[in-house]
């Protein structure tokens, strides 16, 4: 537990110390470096985008499988698990692949792409040191709770922060973890009999599929909110993902 | 706010139109097109390489459920526009044959006097459903062991006599591995009862380590062969192995 110097456990009410400027002030800008600051390895940026585009073909391609059987349990005994969507067919432009075949095809493709972006991502965060920047620890907590409070309106100062606030780190945990998950529990209905030690780990194989399809709905909320954050709170980290540099609200955090 | 409309260039919104924009076309029911349809279809057969050669095991058993857990209903299903029946069914016999020293022709009283397997287990449909019930047979390795197939046979070839309204046969196409599996059998009972037609009558191929569509039902010959036979789905893009 050595804390990571630009993380350093702070007292959650004490914005008098911080160390760093506080961004949310925008009367008093901050000179810039003409290209910014540099951000995103390249390896982040590839596995990012690369992520984006396997994630959006796995989902449209995997609610194009879903529809051959758009429920959960076994045939004619139905689980009671909660699934708004059950006996739901997703709309033809939401689904990838045409039948099921193409849909198995490009599932089982893309899922390639997921898997070794997201392996090759993990091991540069931690040859890096980078996932120090990234891991929520339970003391994030209280920085968390601060940071919600800020957002809520509640704060009237942006708490202090590293690369990214504590709010960040956990949005970020949160879905490499589901990434993970993804896989795990898309393994374990592919090969229900071969690893079937994974599929019993997640309840048996109907469960298994349940938690796969839950991902889905976790993944596509945490995109939205992603997405929606990035336009709101700073546009200007799209081009930092895209080139690496940084030139926007919050260049301290570089 | 000027800033940060600088730091956003135009160029970086067609990038990042360019991103979206494939991320879009991923949709709209796409099948991938002349060009990457039959990079799917390399992507498939190097996933059926991973799945025949990594995670299969040759013999490892699938767990096997209770009796009690069996399913009340069990989907039938096959290509013909109704269930295929035998006008004579005490003329119909099993022809194996291919690369093997013995060729033979068996009929279902020869098959029922083989070795017996029986198990209660989960049938995998490639649509994401499951069902559990229990079926009795011959294992093909007992069936192997009687016609002794040479050195260069590779895969085997399950002929059905279902065929659609276009008159095509129903078929697959098995690795050895797969078939010699001491759980895939030469399937005549169904939950304690002789193999009813709507499953596959009088004879059909059965394994928990594979989906239902490479269970050929109707059975007519087996065939010991060197090149790697197509399927009636997985011709059409189904994965070929189709191992759970």
């Amino acid at each position: 537990m050595e804390p990571a110097p630009e993380t350093a456990p702070m007292p959650p009410i004490e914005p008098l110390l911080t160390p760093e400027p506080v961004p949310a002030e925008p009367a008093t800008p901050e000179p810039l470096p003409p290209r910014g600051v540099r951000r995103h390895h390249w390896i982040v940026r590839l596995t990012h985008w690369l992520n984006a585009i396997a994630l959006t073909g796995l989902v449209a391609s995997g609610l194009q499988i879903y529809e051959a059987f758009p429920h959960f349990g076994q045939k004619g005994n139905v689980y009671p698990v909660p699934n708004p969507f059950d006996m739901y067919v997703f709309p033809r432009w939401a689904r990838l692949g045409g039948w099921l075949a193409g849909g198995l095809q490009w599932h089982f493709a893309l899922a390639w792409i997921f898997l070794l972006s997201g392996a090759v991502y993990v091991a540069y965060l931690l040859a890096s040191g980078e996932w120090r920047a990234l891991l929520f620890r339970p003391r994030d907590i209280g920085p968390a709770t601060q940071m919600q409070l800020y957002y809520l309106r509640l704060r009237r100062e942006h708490p202090p922060q590293g690369k990214h606030n504590a709010l960040q780190k956990g949005a970020y945990t949160f879905t490499i973890a589901l990434g993970a998950i993804s896989l795990l529990t898309g393994f374990a209905i592919y090969k229900p009999v071969q690893l079937w030690w994974l599929t019993a780990l997640f309840g048996g194989y109907e469960l298994a599929r349940y938690w796969h399809f839950i991902a889905v709905w976790l993944f596509v909320a945490f995109t939205l909110v992603h997405v929606t954050l990035v336009f709101l709170v700073d546009p200007a980290s799209i081009r930092s993902m895209i080139t690496g540099w940084y030139r926007g609200r919050f260049p301290s955090h570089g | 706010m000027g800033e940060q409309r600088d730091g956003f260039s135009r160029r970086d919104f067609l990038r990042f139109g360019l991103l979206a924009g494939s991320a879009a076309a991923a949709g709209c029911a796409w099948d991938g097109g002349p060009l990457l349809r039959p990079k799917l279809a390399a992507v498939s057969r190097m996933n059926d390489w991973v799945g025949e050669h990594i995670l299969l095991s040759d013999h490892r058993l699938a767990p096997q459920w209770p009796a009690s857990a069996r399913s009340r209903t069990m989907p039938n299903y096959h290509i013909a526009d109704s269930t295929p029946l035998l006008t004579d069914p005490a003329a119909w016999a099993l022809s194996i044959g291919g690369l093997v020293r013995k060729p033979m022709r068996l009929t279902l009283p020869m098959i029922q006097e083989l070795p017996r397997v029986t198990y209660t287990v989960p049938h995998h449909c490639v649509e994401g459903w499951t069902t559990v019930a229990t079926w009795t047979g011959v294992p093909v390795r007992a069936v192997a062991a009687l016609v002794e197939p040479t050195a260069d046979a590779r895969y085997l070839r399950f002929d059905s006599f279902d065929r659609n309204g276009q008159g095509v046969p129903y078929y697959n196409g098995w690795d050895v591995k797969s078939a010699m599996h001491p759980q895939t059998i030469l399937a005549y009972g169904f939950n304690d009862r002789p193999l009813m037609p709507e499953h596959g009558a009088p004879v059909r191929l059965y394994s928990p380590i594979k989906l239902g569509y490479k269970l050929t039902k109707y059975l007519t010959a087996i065939t010991f062969t060197r090149e790697r036979p197509g399927g009636f789905w997985e011709d059409q893009g189904y994965p070929w192995l189709g191992g759970v």
